[in-house]
């Protein structure tokens, strides 16, 4: 009884919260965005200083900034962030900002920028949902929690984690992530232009997604909450679908 | 060439004498049984050594690709060139090249099949290399693995693809030899001047290039707009644009082999060269290279800002004043003196208000971080700020920075930055 009360007060603040969060984007979106995105540390000798670079985009914390593409980075895996940095410095991932800002860091510095960013548990940014009607939120819902048998399509669940918060050491968490982002990066794996280790799992999935499917999980995504464990799934619980170079 | 004679056998000397010194305290190591760093070794490894300097890996290799296996394209006024295989594969490199023919590429800009080399291969600075550093290079590459790839044909526009055409720039441009020493320097300085004007072909950027791709001497490191690059690489003699004369020796040598000093930071294609081949470089020759450029003589320097050019609106400078104190304060401080090594100072830095206003517009729109080097491998970074200032904020906050705390300055306008904001970060 005690609990369900102290759970219905918790709803009421949160809802509380929210309308009041949801006020001050509407009055100041800007101020919002902008906050996250100045820079600031504490100490000069500190990986929170030596990431300033970062921050304009992916926030002080990596939880994003109010641009609708600038994907959060906080918590997805080391091994992911790693890989990633590394593609862009070797130009192997093409987003000519990132390749020019990492061109010359050698591997041992990305690795700690990835660890870095890995580390960090900052709370979600709230940002606009896309619209979608119900029936392409319930085939984004199914698609990430089932998948599709009838064309080959496993559950995201079943490799992104069951919160989809990621699995160690290489496969990124996807919740929290702008639906503009998330539609951008399955394009481009569609199309060839984004491409991960071999043999490459993602390339084998979204070869399979049409336009329509990607917008509705993007759309499906948006609207979930943070989970409260925001931690990546350890690598040895489940057996993958697919084989990924991610992974070894 | 006495000198330098003198300075080579000291320095065959000195590794004879440490290679001795190593046999015998080496552990386990059997005198006159062992196998002591062989004549062979040590000059591969000098020529790995003087490789570096010359930062041959930076053009002949493509992005991703295998180091020296060229590939890579050189946008160029003309239109592209793509740099050469020079792994040692018989094939497709220059495996059947001889010391010989090496040479003659450094020393004249001629290529083994006799054909005349576009000067984006800067034999124009590697003509000052001696025999015996060429002999060296061309031992080390002929130690690397050799690469099957073929060299990819010029993309060049009528009428600059007649290579006859080289015999007029030759002319015009070019003046062969090996570096004449100045018996009248320290041998620290003629060494530092034999990197600066050979292998480090520092002049390739920072001496103005004229239409016809030459650079004419009487400039000779006044700085000059990179092309396709649109990164301005200041001047390296004392003048007040962006000289050296007031720098000390170890934050020229920092700047140029660690990539940050007290003074100031490199960034873009300058970066790309610390982080390939500077980096390495001994404190010694870095050093060196420091006295050199240190000592360049002012040459006729740009003309100082007038206070009429300096004239700026004062709503634009309270703009501009709000968003450093806003956005840079953090890391510049209020007085621009900045948090150095880490971060650069803002005041009295000539790279600030040098008469092209290309790097501090570029470094707001686009961030960038130092190279992490041997002596710096984890740098403090700076972000973009192109998708937070608008052309407007970004000319103020420029302009700002270029006439606070004294900076001698002048304003730059939206339409300037418009232009940088077109084009992709490199």
């Amino acid at each position: 009884m005690a609990r369900a009360a102290k759970n219905r007060l918790s709803h009421f603040a949160c809802a509380l919260g929210a309308v009041v969060a949801g006020a001050w984007l509407v009055a100041a979106p800007r101020a919002l965005a902008q906050d996250a995105a100045i820079p600031a540390f504490k100490t000069l000798d500190s990986m929170e200083a030596r990431v300033q670079g970062c921050t304009t985009c992916h926030g002080q914390s990596g939880q994003g900034t109010g641009n609708d593409y600038f994907p959060r980075i906080a918590g997805k895996p080391a091994g992911y962030l790693y890989n990633q940095l590394v593609a862009f410095r070797d130009g192997k991932r093409r987003y000519a900002p990132m390749n020019y800002l990492v061109a010359y860091l050698p591997d041992a510095y990305l690795r700690e920028i990835a660890e870095h960013y890995a580390k960090q548990r900052p709370p979600f940014v709230l940002h606009e949902s896309v619209p979608a009607d119900a029936a392409s939120l319930d085939r984004g819902q199914a698609l990430a929690r089932t998948g599709d048998p009838k064309i080959g399509i496993p559950a995201c669940v079943s490799c992104h984690g069951a919160n989809l918060t990621g699995m160690e050491p290489g496969i990124p968490g996807l919740v929290g992530l702008r639906p503009n982002y998330v539609a951008a990066q399955l394009v481009r794996w569609r199309v060839g232009e984004r491409a991960a280790a071999d043999p490459d799992c993602m390339k084998r999935i979204a070869a399979r997604l049409t336009d329509a499917d990607i917008a509705a999980f993007a759309a499906w995504l948006a609207r979930q909450k943070q989970p409260a464990d925001a931690a990546p799934e350890s690598s040895n619980l489940v057996r993958m679908p697919l084989a990924c170079g991610s992974q070894r | 060439m006495r000198k330098l004679a003198i300075f080579a056998l000291v320095l065959v000397g000195g590794l004879i004498g440490a290679a001795t010194v190593w046999t015998v305290v080496r552990p386990g190591a059997l005198t006159g049984t062992s196998r002591v760093v062989d004549a062979t070794t040590q000059v591969i490894n000098r020529g790995e050594y003087l490789a570096r300097a010359g930062d041959c890996i930076a053009c002949h290799t493509a992005p991703g690709g295998t180091p020296f296996a060229g590939g890579r394209a050189m946008p160029t006024p003309f239109g592209n060139l793509y740099a050469s295989n020079i792994t040692p594969d018989d094939e497709t490199g220059i495996g059947r090249w001889t010391p010989d023919d090496f040479y003659r590429m450094m020393q004249k800009g001629i290529s083994r099949d006799g054909s005349l080399l576009y000067p984006a291969m800067p034999f124009a600075s590697y003509t000052k290399v001696t025999r015996e550093d060429c002999d060296a290079i061309y031992a080390y590459l002929m130690s690397v693995p050799p690469v099957r790839q073929k060299n990819r044909p010029h993309e060049l526009r009528f009428p600059f693809n007649k290579r006859e055409l080289l015999i007029g720039w030759r002319t015009l441009y070019f003046k062969e030899g090996e570096y004449v020493p100045d018996p009248k320097q320290s041998a620290q300085w003629n060494r530092g001047a034999y990197l600066v004007e050979g292998l480090g072909h520092c002049s390739m950027c920072h001496t103005a290039i004229n239409r016809l791709g030459g650079t004419s001497e009487a400039q000779a490191f006044e700085g000059g707009m990179i092309p396709n690059q649109n990164w301005y690489a200041p001047s390296l003699t004392s003048n007040p644009e962006g000289g050296l004369g007031n720098w000390s020796v170890k934050d020229i040598a920092d700047l140029l082999q660690v990539g940050v000093s007290h003074r100031a930071t490199v960034y873009g294609p300058m970066a790309e060269v610390t982080y390939n081949s500077l980096q390495y470089l001994t404190d010694e020759d870095a050093t060196a290279m420091a006295v050199y450029l240190k000592s360049l003589a002012p040459r006729d320097a740009p003309p100082a800002v007038t206070s009429t050019e300096r004239l700026t609106q004062p709503a634009v400078l309270e703009m501009g004043r709000k968003i450093y104190v806003q956005q840079c304060v953090m890391c510049h401080g209020n007085e621009g003196k900045g948090y150095p090594p880490a971060y650069p100072p803002l005041a009295a830095n000539p790279s600030i208000t040098m008469a092209t206003p290309v790097n501090p517009i570029r470094m707001v729109l686009n961030g960038g971080y130092p190279p992490g080097t041997r002596k710096n491998p984890r740098p403090h970074g700076m972000p973009p700020f192109l998708h937070i200032l608008s052309d407007d904020e970004v000319a103020a906050v420029v302009t700002y920075i270029r006439v606070a705390w004294g900076n001698a300055g002048a304003p730059v306008s939206p339409a300037q930055v418009n232009e940088l904001r077109k084009l992709l970060p490199e």
